[in-house]
């Protein structure tokens, strides 16, 4: 999930001060500007950085920690400063940090739901930008794959082919991203359809652009925004299937840990050490509205015609705006 | 409507006996039931024995072929765990699971048709917003863990309700709380934004004009026109259901076809995995169509794009001659989201 507002973060104007936010609305602002204007997208963007800070650089830091037996400390409940920061988040039967084991479930769990999500993003909306540009029995043949995937459950789907092929990580990527590949291919797909039909691409196609020339020129760029937007919806979804699939035991397999495992392990000892159990369960809950704000606000940036609403001075004013509109 | 409803289902079984086949021949390969049936100390003739009398010998066409001969006859097999008839145990389950997903469904379109009508009434107002962080929650909160807060809250804390089981009324409060989240959350959402753009409609206008009151106007005219999205998606989330009864089933200990389904799994039961598989498919293949149906029943210009749905294609079935005499020019007020 490379957090995509940030790419004109350089940008030479820095965003404006909220004391005058009105009077720059002409310029128009940069993503990076609009992204720190809306306090909800800017909070999911912020967890979702530390999210992917701990998963990058928690392991090396903590790693030890999380395997270290300390039978001394076991079963020790939450923020008790006396036991010391490491058991911050209380520890397991063996005197296991759940702070330790929950930065290093953390890179897991995004080592699955990252590269699932990025892998069905690239050959769904290839697929389906492809689909609908040559249209004909090509996107005929391509949506009744699509509804023959989607017509199924996919945890099922899930269950019998992790089952055939053992519960690796990178079975479990593979198969999350086959029954997420439909999402995109038909967006990208009816997207594309329509696109196709356009003067600018009839306009290519009479100057003798070939098709494939005129998709990755004309067609893909429009519809990236839309399929980006999906895709940070994709990963919150995702990862839950990963946690689903481990909670039942036939996702990420021990001595690995993800979060959904930490979740499966903790629920036996919930009447003991209600903590194992809830904690992991929060990091889902936090990084999955996180993702959600940022899509929400990522749909309107990306969106030209709705933009301007995030240009605008504020929520509160502009709830006024429309009320003394509507009352008048 | 025939031609329609005939092309339907002929389009729609394709992905039923692909599904089948499919789970069918993946069975297949997830490893030898004699290694798990048969004490560690069998003797190679006694594994051989049971490979044959199973008929795991033969080669994967001739057992496929031998299974769709039974299943024709309504024979499913026999469990490789009880002996007992497998399509018999699918079918014990499946009520369970069907009053499960029904209960569910039915609360969280009521629900969501109350909640998300009342958020269209003041885009952006308070009950808006809370709605929509709401919907948003309910789509972030993974089903097992809520389940298992709920447990820890509801019944072991508290003591309210009991921890699995389906005994007393009582034990279903969790189970249906915690399936419910979803499909209410995602409806809340599609029925606020159809109502909102249902609301804007010129035929609306009419309807205060001529002086109808509020509530008319809401269940008469915008509502009837905002069912057919949510319906869709409200089919979508049904299939979607399947996913969260395996988990709710399996924490609840209700004994549903999901639960049937992940036990049969972990034991290698073939008959009985393939039953349920089976079973699922068609339930599912029913919805689709008898949502279609509905669809088209509620909106009558669907009715010759009906197709459409899902897919967009058009059949030849004349345009509809009878538009709702309050949308004579909504021509996008309910369409496909």
């Amino acid at each position: 999930m490379s957090t995509e507002p940030l790419h004109d973060a350089g940008a030479p104007h820095l965003p404006p001060p909220p004391a005058k936010p009105g009077t720059n609305r002409s310029n128009s602002p940069s993503m990076f500007g609009l992204l720190l204007r809306d306090k909800f997208a800017t909070t999911g963007a912020v967890i979702l950085l530390l999210v992917l800070a701990t998963a990058a650089f928690g392991p090396a830091l903590m790693g030890d920690l999380a395997t270290k037996q300390n039978l001394m400390f076991a079963n020790k409940a939450p923020f008790n400063p006396d036991n010391g920061w490491e058991y911050l988040l209380g520890s397991d039967s063996l005197g296991r940090s759940e702070l330790a084991r929950l930065v290093v479930a953390t890179r897991t769990t995004l080592l699955v739901a990252v590269p699932a999500v990025a892998a069905s993003l690239v050959v769904g909306s290839l697929w389906g930008v492809w689909a609908g540009y040559h249209r004909g029995i090509r996107e005929t043949a391509s949506m009744r794959i699509a509804d023959i995937i989607m017509s199924f459950p996919s945890l099922l789907l899930a269950v019998v082919v992790l089952y055939v092929f053992s519960p690796s990580i990178a079975n479990i990527v593979l198969i999350l991203a086959i029954t997420r590949i439909p999402i995109y291919l038909r967006t990208a797909r009816a997207e594309s359809a329509e696109l196709q039909s356009r003067t600018f691409v009839d306009a290519a196609r009479t100057f003798g652009t070939r098709p494939n020339a005129i998709i990755g020129r004309h067609v893909i760029p429009i519809v990236t925004p839309t399929l980006l937007t999906l895709a940070t919806l994709e990963f919150c979804y995702v990862m839950l299937a990963e946690s689903s699939l481990s909670f039942l035991g036939i996702g990420i397999q021990p001595p690995d840990i993800s979060w959904g495992l930490l979740v499966a392990q903790g629920r036996q000892y919930l009447q003991t050490a209600w903590w194992l159990s809830i904690f992991p369960g929060v990091a889902i809950v936090v990084t999955a509205i996180a993702a959600n704000m940022l899509a929400a606000w990522l749909r309107i940036a990306t969106d030209p015609a709705q933009r301007w609403r995030l240009a605008l001075p504020g929520r509160k004013k502009l709830i006024t705006t429309i009320r003394t509109k509507e009352s008048k | 409507m025939l031609t329609y409803l005939r092309k339907r289902i002929i389009s729609s079984a394709l992905p039923l006996v692909v599904v089948v086949v499919g789970v069918f021949a993946l069975a297949r390969m997830t490893g030898n039931p004699a290694a798990l049936y048969l004490p560690l100390s069998a003797t190679p003739e006694m594994r051989a024995e049971f490979i044959t009398r199973n008929g795991l010998d033969q080669p994967l066409l001739v057992q496929m072929g031998n299974y769709f001969g039974g299943v024709l006859h309504l024979d499913f097999g026999t469990s490789l765990r009880t002996g007992e008839a497998a399509g018999a145990m699918a079918l014990r389950a499946f009520p369970a699971t069907l009053q499960l997903a029904g209960v569910t469904m039915a609360l969280a379109i009521l629900l969501a048709v109350v909640v998300g009508s009342w958020a269209a009434l003041k885009p952006n107002g308070i009950i808006d917003r809370i709605a929509s962080f709401f919907s948003m929650a309910a789509a972030s909160i993974p089903d097992f863990w809520l389940a298992i807060v709920g447990i820890l809250v509801f019944a072991i804390t508290l003591g309210w309700v009991p921890t699995s089981g389906v005994e007393t009324s009582a034990s279903w409060i969790l189970p249906i709380a915690t399936l419910l989240m979803r499909p209410f959350g995602a409806l809340v959402q599609v029925v606020r934004g159809a109502m909102v753009s249902a609301l804007s409609e010129p035929y609306i206008r009419l309807a205060r004009s001529k002086g109808s009151g509020q509530r008319r106007v809401i269940t008469h005219h915008a509502l009837r026109n905002a069912a057919a999205p949510a319906l869709t998606v409200a089919g979508d989330l049904t299939v979607g259901l399947v996913n969260g009864a395996v988990v709710v089933e399996t924490i609840f200990g209700w004994p549903g076809i999901g639960k049937l389904m992940i036990d049969s799994i972990l034991q290698r039961d073939f008959a009985v995995l393939q039953a349920c598989v089976l079973l699922t498919a068609i339930a599912i293949f029913t919805l689709n169509i008898v949502i279609d149906l509905l669809y088209a029943l509620l909106d009558p210009r669907v009715r010759p794009a009906a197709a459409g749905r899902r897919r967009a294609r058009r059949t030849e079935t004349p345009p509809a001659t009878t538009p709702p005499a309050d949308a004579p020019t909504a021509l996008a007020g309910a369409a496909r989201p």
